[in-house]
Protein backbone atom coordinates (compact mmCIF):
# COMPACT_ATOMS: atom_id res chain seq x y z
CA UNK A 1 0.00 0.00 0.00
CA UNK A 2 1.31 3.18 -0.99
CA UNK A 3 -1.41 6.39 -1.05
CA UNK A 4 -1.29 10.10 -1.40
CA UNK A 5 -4.34 11.65 0.41
CA UNK A 6 -5.79 15.30 -0.78
CA UNK A 7 -6.83 16.62 2.85
CA UNK A 8 -9.79 18.99 2.88
CA UNK A 9 -8.60 22.18 4.77
CA UNK A 10 -11.57 22.03 7.28
CA UNK A 11 -10.20 18.80 8.40
CA UNK A 12 -7.19 20.53 9.07
CA UNK A 13 -7.87 23.99 10.34
CA UNK A 14 -6.85 24.94 14.17
CA UNK A 15 -8.96 26.27 16.48
CA UNK A 16 -8.30 30.00 17.73
CA UNK A 17 -7.39 28.22 21.20
CA UNK A 18 -4.62 26.01 19.61
CA UNK A 19 -3.18 29.14 17.74
CA UNK A 20 -3.22 31.46 20.85
CA UNK A 21 -1.59 28.84 23.50
CA UNK A 22 0.94 27.86 20.57
CA UNK A 23 1.81 31.64 20.98
CA UNK A 24 2.32 31.49 24.94
CA UNK A 25 -0.83 32.81 26.21
CA UNK A 26 -1.84 31.30 28.95
CA UNK A 27 -5.22 29.61 28.88
CA UNK A 28 -6.69 32.25 32.00
CA UNK A 29 -5.37 35.00 28.91
CA UNK A 30 -7.16 33.74 26.23
CA UNK A 31 -9.81 36.12 26.31
CA UNK A 32 -8.64 39.21 24.91
CA UNK A 33 -10.23 40.28 21.94
CA UNK A 34 -7.46 42.17 19.85
CA UNK A 35 -5.54 38.49 19.88
CA UNK A 36 -8.77 36.26 19.07
CA UNK A 37 -9.46 38.78 16.01
CA UNK A 38 -5.85 38.36 14.95
CA UNK A 39 -5.93 34.66 15.93
CA UNK A 40 -9.03 34.53 13.23
CA UNK A 41 -7.40 36.34 10.70
CA UNK A 42 -4.16 33.69 10.63
CA UNK A 43 -7.00 31.04 10.29
CA UNK A 44 -8.71 32.76 7.23
CA UNK A 45 -5.12 33.10 5.55
CA UNK A 46 -4.23 29.13 6.56
CA UNK A 47 -7.14 28.58 5.29
CA UNK A 48 -6.69 30.39 2.02
CA UNK A 49 -3.48 29.11 1.87
CA UNK A 50 -2.59 25.89 2.78
CA UNK A 51 -2.82 22.91 0.71
CA UNK A 52 -2.44 19.96 2.71
CA UNK A 53 -2.06 16.71 1.27
CA UNK A 54 -0.24 13.59 2.63
CA UNK A 55 1.55 10.10 1.85
CA UNK A 56 1.59 6.90 3.78
CA UNK A 57 3.25 3.36 2.39
CA UNK A 58 3.85 0.36 4.33
CA UNK A 59 7.02 -0.86 4.77
CA UNK A 60 8.30 -3.97 6.05
CA UNK A 61 10.52 -4.37 9.77
CA UNK A 62 13.35 -5.39 7.88
CA UNK A 63 13.28 -2.63 5.53
CA UNK A 64 12.62 -0.01 8.51
CA UNK A 65 15.62 -1.47 10.39
CA UNK A 66 17.50 -0.09 7.17
CA UNK A 67 15.99 3.38 7.44
CA UNK A 68 15.89 3.57 11.07
CA UNK A 69 20.27 2.89 11.35
CA UNK A 70 20.11 5.83 8.71
CA UNK A 71 23.77 6.92 8.38
CA UNK A 72 24.88 5.73 11.77
CA UNK A 73 23.89 8.49 13.91
CA UNK A 74 21.35 7.30 16.02
CA UNK A 75 21.92 7.76 20.29
CA UNK A 76 23.69 4.36 21.80
CA UNK A 77 19.94 4.01 23.46
CA UNK A 78 16.64 4.94 22.12
CA UNK A 79 13.48 4.06 22.56
CA UNK A 80 12.76 3.92 19.17
CA UNK A 81 14.47 0.71 18.54
CA UNK A 82 12.32 -1.65 20.81
CA UNK A 83 9.38 -0.75 19.77
CA UNK A 84 9.52 -0.66 16.31
CA UNK A 85 11.15 -4.49 16.38
CA UNK A 86 8.28 -5.21 19.10
CA UNK A 87 5.68 -3.76 16.74
CA UNK A 88 2.86 -5.51 14.93
CA UNK A 89 2.73 -3.26 11.53
CA UNK A 90 5.06 -0.08 10.24
CA UNK A 91 4.41 2.74 7.72
CA UNK A 92 5.97 5.73 6.58
CA UNK A 93 4.04 8.61 6.28
CA UNK A 94 4.84 12.17 5.47
CA UNK A 95 2.63 15.47 4.80
CA UNK A 96 2.43 19.45 3.71
CA UNK A 97 1.15 22.27 3.72
CA UNK A 98 1.82 23.32 0.77
CA UNK A 99 5.02 26.04 -0.10
CA UNK A 100 2.20 29.20 -0.28
CA UNK A 101 1.98 29.64 2.93
CA UNK A 102 5.51 29.90 4.14
CA UNK A 103 5.61 32.77 1.66
CA UNK A 104 3.01 33.97 2.97
CA UNK A 105 4.18 34.11 6.40
CA UNK A 106 7.46 36.11 4.76
CA UNK A 107 5.70 38.16 3.15
CA UNK A 108 3.71 39.69 6.24
CA UNK A 109 7.24 39.86 8.44
CA UNK A 110 8.66 41.64 5.28
CA UNK A 111 5.09 44.20 5.82
CA UNK A 112 6.03 44.81 9.41
CA UNK A 113 2.97 42.32 10.22
CA UNK A 114 4.82 40.70 12.57
CA UNK A 115 1.86 39.70 14.43
CA UNK A 116 -0.14 38.50 12.29
CA UNK A 117 2.81 36.72 9.97
CA UNK A 118 3.67 34.67 13.88
CA UNK A 119 0.59 33.85 14.05
CA UNK A 120 0.04 32.57 11.14
CA UNK A 121 3.08 30.47 11.87
CA UNK A 122 1.88 28.80 14.44
CA UNK A 123 -1.36 28.45 12.57
CA UNK A 124 0.65 26.68 9.89
CA UNK A 125 2.22 24.27 12.35
CA UNK A 126 -0.43 23.40 14.14
CA UNK A 127 -2.49 22.68 10.76
CA UNK A 128 1.20 20.63 9.74
CA UNK A 129 0.44 18.18 12.70
CA UNK A 130 -3.52 18.44 12.45
CA UNK A 131 -2.42 16.42 8.49
CA UNK A 132 -0.28 14.36 10.10
CA UNK A 133 -3.27 13.00 12.87
CA UNK A 134 -5.06 12.64 9.38
CA UNK A 135 -2.77 10.57 7.81
CA UNK A 136 -2.56 8.30 10.92
CA UNK A 137 -6.03 8.09 11.30
CA UNK A 138 -6.31 6.89 7.91
CA UNK A 139 -3.80 4.34 8.39
CA UNK A 140 -5.82 3.19 11.51
CA UNK A 141 -8.45 2.40 9.29
CA UNK A 142 -6.80 0.75 6.82
CA UNK A 143 -5.56 -1.66 9.61
CA UNK A 144 -9.36 -1.93 11.13
CA UNK A 145 -10.51 -2.77 7.41
CA UNK A 146 -8.14 -5.46 7.41
CA UNK A 147 -8.61 -6.76 10.92
CA UNK A 148 -5.52 -5.70 12.71
CA UNK A 149 -6.95 -3.39 15.20
CA UNK A 150 -8.32 -4.56 18.30
CA UNK A 151 -8.64 -2.63 21.61
CA UNK A 152 -5.08 -3.96 22.76
CA UNK A 153 -2.90 -1.79 20.41
CA UNK A 154 -2.42 0.99 19.21
CA UNK A 155 -0.45 3.77 16.77
CA UNK A 156 2.01 6.24 17.26
CA UNK A 157 3.53 8.51 14.83
CA UNK A 158 7.65 8.80 15.48
CA UNK A 159 9.80 11.26 13.63
CA UNK A 160 13.48 11.52 12.54
CA UNK A 161 14.90 14.15 15.18
CA UNK A 162 13.42 13.06 17.97
CA UNK A 163 13.79 10.48 21.09
CA UNK A 164 17.01 9.36 19.79
CA UNK A 165 16.78 9.04 15.98
CA UNK A 166 19.09 10.54 14.21
CA UNK A 167 17.19 13.10 12.09
CA UNK A 168 20.49 11.93 9.20
CA UNK A 169 17.61 9.00 8.50
CA UNK A 170 15.15 11.13 6.39
CA UNK A 171 17.67 10.42 3.49
CA UNK A 172 16.19 6.71 3.59
CA UNK A 173 13.09 7.29 4.76
CA UNK A 174 12.86 9.85 1.68
CA UNK A 175 14.47 7.10 -0.95
CA UNK A 176 11.78 4.75 0.01
CA UNK A 177 8.71 6.81 0.46
CA UNK A 178 9.55 9.14 -2.29
CA UNK A 179 7.68 12.15 -0.26
CA UNK A 180 8.62 14.25 -3.64
CA UNK A 181 5.42 13.25 -5.46
CA UNK A 182 3.25 15.76 -3.11
CA UNK A 183 5.89 18.58 -3.24
CA UNK A 184 8.17 17.37 -0.40
CA UNK A 185 11.89 17.95 -0.87
CA UNK A 186 15.03 17.52 1.68
CA UNK A 187 18.37 19.43 1.72
CA UNK A 188 21.82 18.36 2.96
CA UNK A 189 21.17 19.30 6.32
CA UNK A 190 18.00 16.62 5.95
CA UNK A 191 15.73 19.86 6.21
CA UNK A 192 12.35 19.24 4.56
CA UNK A 193 11.24 21.97 2.33
CA UNK A 194 8.30 23.25 2.48
CA UNK A 195 9.01 24.06 6.02
CA UNK A 196 5.51 23.15 6.97
CA UNK A 197 6.27 19.52 6.49
CA UNK A 198 6.56 16.30 8.97
CA UNK A 199 7.42 12.70 7.79
CA UNK A 200 7.96 9.46 9.80
CA UNK A 201 6.78 6.09 10.75
CA UNK A 202 3.32 4.61 11.95
CA UNK A 203 3.93 2.34 14.31
CA UNK A 204 1.08 0.07 15.50
CA UNK A 205 1.64 -2.37 18.66
CA UNK A 206 0.44 -3.50 21.79
CA UNK A 207 -0.01 -1.33 24.66
CA UNK A 208 2.96 -2.34 26.39
CA UNK A 209 5.50 -2.12 23.43
CA UNK A 210 5.15 1.71 24.32
CA UNK A 211 6.30 1.65 27.78
CA UNK A 212 9.54 3.54 28.82
CA UNK A 213 10.92 5.89 31.22
CA UNK A 214 11.80 9.46 29.54
CA UNK A 215 14.90 9.47 31.07
CA UNK A 216 17.33 9.01 28.20
CA UNK A 217 19.96 11.30 27.19
CA UNK A 218 18.50 13.05 25.09
CA UNK A 219 15.51 13.59 27.47
CA UNK A 220 16.97 15.70 29.59
CA UNK A 221 17.00 18.22 26.39
CA UNK A 222 13.50 17.79 25.30
CA UNK A 223 11.34 20.84 25.82
CA UNK A 224 7.73 18.67 25.84
CA UNK A 225 8.14 14.87 27.29
CA UNK A 226 5.16 14.85 24.78
CA UNK A 227 5.88 11.46 23.83
CA UNK A 228 4.18 10.51 28.06
CA UNK A 229 1.15 12.21 26.85
CA UNK A 230 0.81 11.18 23.24
CA UNK A 231 1.00 6.72 24.00
CA UNK A 232 -1.23 7.75 26.85
CA UNK A 233 -3.38 9.25 24.60
CA UNK A 234 -3.13 6.10 22.10
CA UNK A 235 -4.97 3.68 24.33
CA UNK A 236 -7.62 6.17 26.41
CA UNK A 237 -8.47 7.81 22.92
CA UNK B 1 0.74 64.27 28.95
CA UNK B 2 2.90 65.36 25.96
CA UNK B 3 3.62 64.28 22.82
CA UNK B 4 6.26 62.20 23.32
CA UNK B 5 4.50 60.74 25.89
CA UNK B 6 1.59 59.73 24.55
CA UNK B 7 3.61 58.69 21.54
CA UNK B 8 5.30 56.14 23.64
CA UNK B 9 1.57 55.35 25.52
CA UNK B 10 0.26 54.33 22.07
CA UNK B 11 3.45 52.91 21.19
CA UNK B 12 2.77 50.52 24.09
CA UNK B 13 -0.72 49.86 23.01
CA UNK B 14 0.18 48.92 19.10
CA UNK B 15 -1.80 51.79 17.71
CA UNK B 16 0.77 52.24 14.53
CA UNK B 17 -1.50 54.64 12.95
CA UNK B 18 -1.73 56.86 15.67
CA UNK B 19 2.31 56.77 16.40
CA UNK B 20 2.71 57.75 13.49
CA UNK B 21 0.78 60.69 13.16
CA UNK B 22 2.46 61.40 16.84
CA UNK B 23 5.72 60.91 15.07
CA UNK B 24 4.91 63.55 12.33
CA UNK B 25 3.69 65.90 15.17
CA UNK B 26 6.48 65.83 17.15
CA UNK B 27 8.76 66.16 14.35
CA UNK B 28 6.59 69.30 12.70
CA UNK B 29 7.08 70.43 16.38
CA UNK B 30 10.67 70.70 15.79
CA UNK B 31 11.49 68.57 18.96
CA UNK B 32 15.04 66.88 19.25
CA UNK B 33 15.08 64.41 16.97
CA UNK B 34 17.05 61.68 19.72
CA UNK B 35 14.23 62.62 22.14
CA UNK B 36 11.16 61.39 19.83
CA UNK B 37 13.58 58.27 19.58
CA UNK B 38 14.70 57.73 22.87
CA UNK B 39 11.72 59.14 25.07
CA UNK B 40 9.00 58.23 22.88
CA UNK B 41 9.75 54.97 20.29
CA UNK B 42 12.33 53.51 22.81
CA UNK B 43 11.00 54.30 25.93
CA UNK B 44 7.67 52.68 24.44
CA UNK B 45 9.11 49.17 23.89
CA UNK B 46 11.52 49.07 26.87
CA UNK B 47 8.06 49.01 28.77
CA UNK B 48 6.64 46.46 26.56
CA UNK B 49 9.81 44.58 27.03
CA UNK B 50 9.43 44.51 30.76
CA UNK B 51 5.95 43.76 31.27
CA UNK B 52 7.09 40.49 28.28
CA UNK B 53 9.21 39.82 30.76
CA UNK B 54 6.84 39.85 33.84
CA UNK B 55 4.24 37.91 31.75
CA UNK B 56 1.74 41.00 32.22
CA UNK B 57 1.70 40.76 27.94
CA UNK B 58 2.78 38.04 25.25
CA UNK B 59 4.25 37.79 21.88
CA UNK B 60 1.03 38.95 20.00
CA UNK B 61 1.25 41.98 21.98
CA UNK B 62 5.18 42.98 21.73
CA UNK B 63 4.91 42.11 18.12
CA UNK B 64 1.88 44.78 17.51
CA UNK B 65 3.74 47.16 19.71
CA UNK B 66 7.16 46.76 17.19
CA UNK B 67 4.62 47.53 14.40
CA UNK B 68 4.12 50.94 16.05
CA UNK B 69 7.54 51.28 16.47
CA UNK B 70 8.37 50.94 13.32
CA UNK B 71 5.73 52.79 11.24
CA UNK B 72 7.14 55.87 13.59
CA UNK B 73 10.63 54.99 12.87
CA UNK B 74 10.35 55.03 8.99
CA UNK B 75 9.20 58.63 9.64
CA UNK B 76 12.29 59.45 11.83
CA UNK B 77 15.04 57.39 9.81
CA UNK B 78 15.60 59.96 7.09
CA UNK B 79 16.18 62.99 10.19
CA UNK B 80 18.63 60.52 12.04
CA UNK B 81 20.61 60.14 8.77
CA UNK B 82 20.15 64.08 8.35
CA UNK B 83 21.53 64.88 12.12
CA UNK B 84 23.91 61.85 12.07
CA UNK B 85 22.30 60.09 14.88
CA UNK B 86 24.01 56.57 15.05
CA UNK B 87 22.39 53.85 16.42
CA UNK B 88 23.33 52.38 19.78
CA UNK B 89 25.23 49.63 18.40
CA UNK B 90 24.83 47.00 15.42
CA UNK B 91 24.00 43.55 14.87
CA UNK B 92 24.95 41.38 12.28
CA UNK B 93 22.14 38.72 12.15
CA UNK B 94 20.90 35.38 10.75
CA UNK B 95 20.05 31.61 10.24
CA UNK B 96 23.32 29.34 9.60
CA UNK B 97 24.20 27.78 6.61
CA UNK B 98 21.94 24.85 5.55
CA UNK B 99 18.76 26.19 7.71
CA UNK B 100 15.87 27.78 6.37
CA UNK B 101 14.05 28.52 9.90
CA UNK B 102 13.46 31.93 10.17
CA UNK B 103 10.94 33.11 12.44
CA UNK B 104 13.04 32.97 15.56
CA UNK B 105 15.45 34.88 14.10
CA UNK B 106 13.08 37.75 12.93
CA UNK B 107 11.63 37.98 16.06
CA UNK B 108 15.08 38.43 17.58
CA UNK B 109 16.01 41.31 14.71
CA UNK B 110 12.54 42.81 15.66
CA UNK B 111 13.02 43.34 19.45
CA UNK B 112 16.71 44.72 18.83
CA UNK B 113 15.46 47.04 16.26
CA UNK B 114 12.97 48.21 18.82
CA UNK B 115 15.42 48.06 21.34
CA UNK B 116 17.47 50.65 19.29
CA UNK B 117 20.21 48.70 17.27
CA UNK B 118 20.90 48.51 13.86
CA UNK B 119 20.39 44.89 12.68
CA UNK B 120 21.88 43.65 9.51
CA UNK B 121 19.86 40.61 8.77
CA UNK B 122 21.31 38.44 6.33
CA UNK B 123 18.06 36.07 6.05
CA UNK B 124 18.55 31.99 6.12
CA UNK B 125 21.28 29.23 4.91
CA UNK B 126 24.31 32.25 6.12
CA UNK B 127 27.38 30.79 5.06
CA UNK B 128 30.31 31.45 7.77
CA UNK B 129 32.17 33.95 5.67
CA UNK B 130 28.76 35.69 4.79
CA UNK B 131 28.53 36.35 8.40
CA UNK B 132 31.96 37.87 8.95
CA UNK B 133 32.78 39.45 5.85
CA UNK B 134 29.40 41.39 6.80
CA UNK B 135 30.31 42.09 10.60
CA UNK B 136 33.75 43.65 9.07
CA UNK B 137 32.39 45.68 6.67
CA UNK B 138 29.48 46.90 8.54
CA UNK B 139 31.76 47.45 11.59
CA UNK B 140 29.26 45.04 13.71
CA UNK B 141 30.46 44.43 17.45
CA UNK B 142 27.59 41.12 17.37
CA UNK B 143 27.14 38.28 15.36
CA UNK B 144 23.86 36.68 16.06
CA UNK B 145 23.44 33.14 14.75
CA UNK B 146 19.95 31.46 14.48
CA UNK B 147 19.53 27.17 13.99
CA UNK B 148 16.89 25.33 14.92
CA UNK B 149 18.34 21.84 13.59
CA UNK B 150 20.99 19.88 15.54
CA UNK B 151 22.26 19.17 11.81
CA UNK B 152 23.04 22.91 10.78
CA UNK B 153 23.82 23.70 14.73
CA UNK B 154 27.88 22.74 13.68
CA UNK B 155 28.19 25.51 11.28
CA UNK B 156 27.80 27.93 14.48
CA UNK B 157 31.35 26.29 15.47
CA UNK B 158 32.48 26.98 11.95
CA UNK B 159 31.91 30.58 12.32
CA UNK B 160 33.68 31.15 15.51
CA UNK B 161 36.61 29.14 13.96
CA UNK B 162 36.77 31.09 11.13
CA UNK B 163 36.70 33.69 13.55
CA UNK B 164 39.56 32.54 15.13
CA UNK B 165 41.61 32.19 11.77
CA UNK B 166 40.89 35.88 10.72
CA UNK B 167 41.67 37.08 14.62
CA UNK B 168 38.06 38.24 14.94
CA UNK B 169 37.03 36.10 18.09
CA UNK B 170 37.14 38.21 20.81
CA UNK B 171 36.97 41.34 19.04
CA UNK B 172 33.33 40.38 18.21
CA UNK B 173 30.79 38.99 20.29
CA UNK B 174 29.33 36.11 19.43
CA UNK B 175 25.26 34.86 20.63
CA UNK B 176 23.59 32.04 19.26
CA UNK B 177 20.23 30.92 19.97
CA UNK B 178 17.66 28.67 18.77
CA UNK B 179 15.52 25.04 19.75
CA UNK B 180 18.60 23.08 20.09
CA UNK B 181 20.76 25.28 21.18
CA UNK B 182 22.31 25.29 25.36
CA UNK B 183 24.48 27.71 27.39
CA UNK B 184 26.45 24.40 27.43
CA UNK B 185 26.91 24.08 23.44
CA UNK B 186 27.46 27.94 23.22
CA UNK B 187 30.49 27.70 25.80
CA UNK B 188 32.00 24.65 24.42
CA UNK B 189 31.69 26.36 20.80
CA UNK B 190 33.28 29.35 22.14
CA UNK B 191 30.18 31.40 21.42
CA UNK B 192 30.24 34.50 24.12
CA UNK B 193 26.51 33.90 25.16
CA UNK B 194 23.20 31.77 24.50
CA UNK B 195 20.10 33.52 24.73
CA UNK B 196 16.85 32.13 24.90
CA UNK B 197 14.40 34.85 23.42
CA UNK B 198 14.31 38.05 21.53
CA UNK B 199 14.43 39.74 24.98
CA UNK B 200 17.51 37.76 26.37
CA UNK B 201 19.45 38.80 23.27
CA UNK B 202 18.38 42.63 23.35
CA UNK B 203 19.59 42.59 27.57
CA UNK B 204 22.92 40.29 26.28
CA UNK B 205 23.65 42.48 24.07
CA UNK B 206 22.96 46.11 26.25
CA UNK B 207 25.28 44.15 28.50
CA UNK B 208 27.97 43.76 26.13
CA UNK B 209 27.88 47.38 25.08
CA UNK B 210 28.01 48.48 28.50
CA UNK B 211 24.08 49.66 28.11
CA UNK B 212 21.83 49.68 31.28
Amino acid sequence: MRKIYNIQIDKVKPTVQAVLEAQGIPHSKLSEERLINLAKQAIAIYREFAIPIGIVMEISKKDFANIFVGEGKNDGESPVKPIYESSDELALFAVTIDENICAEISRLFKSNDFALGSMLDSAASEGTEMAAQIIENIYRKHLSKIGLMNQKNGTLRLSPGYCGWHIGAQRKLFQHLKPEDIGITLNDSFLMQPLKSISGVIILGQKEIYEFDDTFSFCRDCATHSCKERIKAVFNG
Amino acid sequence: MNIVQELSEQLQQGNPKNVAELTQQAINAKINIKTILDKGLIAGMTVVGEKFKAHEIFLPDVLLAAKAMYAGMDLLKPHLIKEGIPAIGKVVIGTVQGDLHDIGKNLVAIMLKGAGFEVIDLGNDVSPQKFLDTAVKENAEVIGMSALLTTTMPVMKKVIDLARERNLHGRKKFIVGGAPLSSEYAKEIGADAYCFDGMSTVETVKRFMGIS
